[in-house]
């Protein structure tokens, strides 16, 4: 077991980002265009990098599954994005986002790194309004705020409910810019299949051109990925479809470590499930907390209508546990509450979901002040159920919709594999045990724009390379695999669909991987998923042929790669004998049924390194806390 | 099967390739109301797989009207029968027990059909490659708040940056003209302080690549907006030709 070194430059944590910018070695103006960088994913984090590395003329080679980088993930962000820009007056600053964060990812996260995140979240706002981003303003002009949960400062800017679309077309036109250019190449409707390695450096991919099939290699001097969360490794989730883990899981096979995997974020406010055909859950905003008030009925098996329950026998929960947050408690405590209160029976309408309320705000703040902020959310909501929110209260239930864990990065967000950079949702860096609303956005955009620019530059000045092109050795023989693993695919010609498979796989997760963990859950849940994975092999149907437009086979692959990081996520999880942030294990609660850590034993990150399928060796970076004092997380 | 579903009859476009001839074929269903006409062609596909036949391709990512990479044109109408949603968002319960539903491709000489119903919208992005950003670099720009806008002109220019770039205007427009998609864009930025002085650059670069990519010329007969997911309205484009107006009269790059 090795332990990890993150990498963190010397000194007091205000100075360490600052100093480390000046220490970093820079790659000479006239030098830089003779630098390949590949950058796969074009969502928030990869579309603002590869604009910022375009514009600072390297010669960036952009990858995407996608028909065009305007469709990433990112664009469906809704509620918001954080900076610590005190325009409100009320109280923030770098150090309390930098607390906040820390505190909020149950002390899983590096000082480090949060701090940097919280110190150019501002450069942000920043650079979007100078895009044209249109954020949501004040009468007098300026920008407005609002506040998340985890906070009691309004730090929050917004556009609508469409946040993450307005920053996506930000960096997408940043992107675009560079495209027309010439230095960014964007190679759209390819998925990155392998990782290629030369000389002990990550020196190219090989992808899969999914409108012909054609298997094609590309050759670079790094490769950056930055390629989402694996949230639909639960089937359901509130990810986009076509989000998956393929790219970083076929780097973890050729050596990244992956890191933290089994803390998965539970969204509290999401559409409860309708039926057995359903292919996605639907988010609606953490925002909505700030007006929307949490209750369930007093009495198990009430299955009054919401309106024919007298105030006196509704629970707001929240308020009463948490009386200091009330409905704004961080993600992971909102989930567990709503899912101990519906275990209790006390569900609305008995079932499986919990009213969000906006009755109180409406009769306080007018019905139009409501809709200003959140008239998309409410229109969504109702096009989905028929219900109209303006009326009777919304009903929301948790959902799988962030991944924490990702591929282990040091704090120049380089994976444990020289030359390989890892950002946004799919590295592991900054939300510790639990993501707080509103930071994904904030750090993607960080990452791309503001940190791999310069960390980027100091590798590729200090690195010596040999002259690698897609000709090399490496390449021949990674191609072919992936050509062998695509007929593999399509000669099993089993009886069950992809879909039965994943859908087999999301409902084991949801049950024993999910909001609450056991060990005994967990040690089942490991062999039957290394059946299931079995039998997948045996007895899929993948449909059609290799060299043409194949979604079937596409969602093959994928499948596949689940079926083994399932299986990790669960070992992960029954290896942390502690319960912390989104990672709740039964066994580990304090006696009001929080999450009990246990710092003198697991005060690490736990980074996987794969040896063969089902088989992994764990290593720790150790996590120390310096300036944010351990302490119980307490919201009440 | 279920009590509660509808039984219906789709009549579905297949076309292997792009230069293929292609058909409307029949397939009966039964799917819950509460589905999304998605989730119907999912359930479709799998039982296609099952007996191993190819499944219909359809695009489709976010599922809740954001991303606009589905579009399909149901029953003649792109996005579907219901206003201002995309088609992800179109649920089964608009439908009745028996209905037959003909699902084809956005149709469009600039949106080549890729297979069955996917098509290729590529020459949106390179109308935006063409113009449809700030030339700002990343860092060194003013505070955020050193740039004050007024409300009410921010929350037009958030209307026109509301679009989802799915092309369901080109595909109701029977001369397939991008005017609303390519105005949408050039007036977020006519409205704002930081897009001024690119302004006549930027509508005629626009514009320019918009004629190129093959996108037919606006007559003005808002079928556009009336099935736009987004309500993107057709002021829009009557601001768009008062921009090219202007740049037009004042550009110093004159052509014959
Ligand atoms: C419904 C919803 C609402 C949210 N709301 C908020 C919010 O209000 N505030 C907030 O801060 N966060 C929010 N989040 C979280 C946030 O949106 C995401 O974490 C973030 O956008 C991820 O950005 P990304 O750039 O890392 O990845 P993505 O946007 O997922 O982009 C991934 C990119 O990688 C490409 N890609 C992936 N794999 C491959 C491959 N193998 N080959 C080639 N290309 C590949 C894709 O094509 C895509 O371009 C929300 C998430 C959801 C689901
Ligand atoms: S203007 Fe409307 S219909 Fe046209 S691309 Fe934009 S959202 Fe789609
Ligand atoms: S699938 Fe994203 S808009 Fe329909």
């Amino acid at each position: 077991m090795a332990n990890l070194d993150s990498k963190i430059p010397a000194g007091p944590i205000q100075d360490k980002w600052t100093n480390h910018k000046f220490n970093l070695k820079l790659v000479n103006p006239a030098n830089k265009r003779k630098y390949d960088i590949i950058v796969v994913g074009t969502g928030l984090a990869g579309a603002s990098a590869a604009a910022s590395l375009g514009e600072l003329g390297y010669n960036v080679h952009a990858f995407s599954f996608h028909d065009s980088p305007r469709r990433a993930h990112s664009i469906a962000a809704q509620g918001g994005i954080n900076a610590s820009k005190n325009y409100p007056n009320d109280g923030d600053s770098i150090f309390r986002l930098f607390y906040d964060t820390v505190k909020g990812g149950d002390f899983r996260a590096r000082e480090a790194n949060v701090y940097r995140l919280a110190e150019v979240s501002g450069n942000i706002i920043d650079q979007c309004v100078a895009q044209g981003v249109p954020f949501a303003r004040e009468y007098g002009g300026l920008l407005d705020n609002r506040s998340f949960g985890g906070a009691q400062v309004s730090r929050t800017f917004y556009a609508r409910g469409q946040t993450g679309q307005q920053l996506l077309l930000g960096a997408y036109s940043a992107l675009s810019r560079q495209i027309k250019k010439g230095t960014v190449k964007m190679y759209s409707r390819r998925e990155m299949l392998d990782l290629v390695m030369a000389d002990g450096q990550a020196r190219g991919i090989v992808v899969r051109n999914l409108l012909n099939g054609e298997i094609e290699k590309y050759s670079a001097h790094a490769v950056v990925l930055a390629t989402g969360g694996y949230s639909n490794v639960f089937f359901l989730s509130t990810n986009a479809m076509n989000s998956n883990a393929t790219a970083i899981w076929r780097a973890h096979k050729k050596g990244a470590y992956f890191a933290n995997p089994c803390y998965t974020q539970i969204h509290p406010t999401c559409l409860p499930l309708h039926g057995d055909n359903q292919s996605k859950l639907t988010l609606m905003s953490e925002s909505l907390r700030n007006d929307g008030r949490v209750w369930v009925p007093k009495k198990a098996g009430d299955k009054r209508p919401a309106s024919q329950i007298p105030e006196d026998e509704r629970d707001y929960y929240l308020e009463r546990k948490y009386p200091s947050f009330g409905n704004l408690t961080p993600r992971d405590i909102a989930s567990r509450n709503a899912k101990e209160v519906c275990d209790e029976g006390r569900g609305a309408n008995g079932g499986e979901s919990v009213y969000l309320d906006f009755e109180d705000s409406i009769k306080r703040l007018g019905k139009k002040a409501i809709e200003e902020k959140y008239g998309n959310l409410f229109e969504m909501y109702q096009t989905i159920t028929g219900e109209n929110p303006y009326e009777t209260p919304m009903k929301i239930y948790p959902a799988p919709h962030y991944t924490m864990g990702g591929l282990w990065v040091d704090y120049n967000l380089m994976s444990n594999v020289p030359g390989l950079f890892v950002l946004g949702e799919a590295n592991f860096s900054d939300h510790g045990a639990n993501r707080l609303g509103a930071s994904a956005l904030m750090q993607g955009l960080a990452d791309g724009y503001f940190v791999i620019p310069y960390t980027i530059g100091n590798y590729l000045a200090s690195t010596k390379f040999t002259a690698v092109t897609a000709a090399h050795e490496s390449f021949k023989k990674d191609t072919e695999e992936v050509e062998n693993r695509v007929k593999k695919l399509l000669s099993i010609k089993g009886k069950r669909t992809v879909d039965d498979f994943h859908k087999k796989l999301g409902k084991l997760m949801w049950n024993k991987v999910g909001m609450a963990r056991n060990e005994k859950g967990l040690k089942e849940v490991i062999g039957e998923i290394k059946e299931l994975r079995e039998e997948f092999w045996k007895d899929v149907n993948v449909v059609g042929q290799s060299k043409d437009l194949n979604q079937t086979l596409e969602r093959a692959g994928r499948v596949a790669d689940y079926l083994e990081l399932g299986e990790l996520m669960a070992v992960d999880a029954l290896h942390r004998n502690e319960s912390c942030g989104g990672h709740f294990r039964e066994e580990y609660q304090t006696e009001e049924g929080e999450a009990k850590r246990d710092d003198e034993n697991f005060r690490y990150v736990g980074a996987w390194q794969f040896e063969e399928a089902g088989k992994w060796n764990l290593n720790k970076e150790e996590l120390n806390f310096e300036y944010v004092k351990l302490a119980q997380r307490s919201y009440k | 099967m279920n009590g509660n579903n509808l039984n219906l009859k789709l009549k579905i476009w297949r076309q292997p390739s792009p230069k293929a001839v292609g058909a409307f074929k029949d397939y009966s269903v039964s799917v819950s109301p509460d589905a999304s006409i998605l989730e119907m062609l999912d359930e479709l596909n799998n039982d296609l797989e099952r007996r191993s036949e190819e499944p219909v391709v359809f695009e489709s990512d976010c599922r809740e009207g954001i991303c606009g990479t589905c579009g399909l044109v149901i029953n003649g109408q792109p996005h579907g029968p219901i206003p201002k949603i995309a088609t992800c968002q179109l649920h089964m319960r608009h439908f009745k027990d028996g209905d037959t539903i003909y699902i084809e491709p956005f149709r469009a000489k600039a949106f080549p059909v890729i297979k069955d119903l996917a098509v290729d919208r590529s020459a949106f992005d390179k109308i935006i490659q063409a113009g449809g950003y700030i030339s700002v670099n990343t860092g060194g720009v003013p505070d955020a708040n050193e740039i004050p806008i007024n409300k009410n002109i921010a929350s037009e220019a958030f209307d026109s940056a509301a679009c989802i770039g799915c092309g369901a205007c080109v595909a109701a427009c029977k001369n397939g003209s991008a005017m609303l998609f390519v105005s949408a864009k050039v007036s977020q930025f006519a409205l704002l302080p930081q897009g001024q002085s690119e302004r006549k650059e930027r509508v005629e670069a626009m514009v320019a690549t918009m004629d190129e990519m093959g996108f037919g010329s606006c007559t003005n007969t808002y079928a556009c907006e009336a099935e736009c997911p987004k309500g993107i309205s057709v002021r829009n484009i009557a601001r768009l030709n008062r921009e090219f107006l202007i740049a037009s009269l004042s550009s110093q790059n004159v052509e014959e």
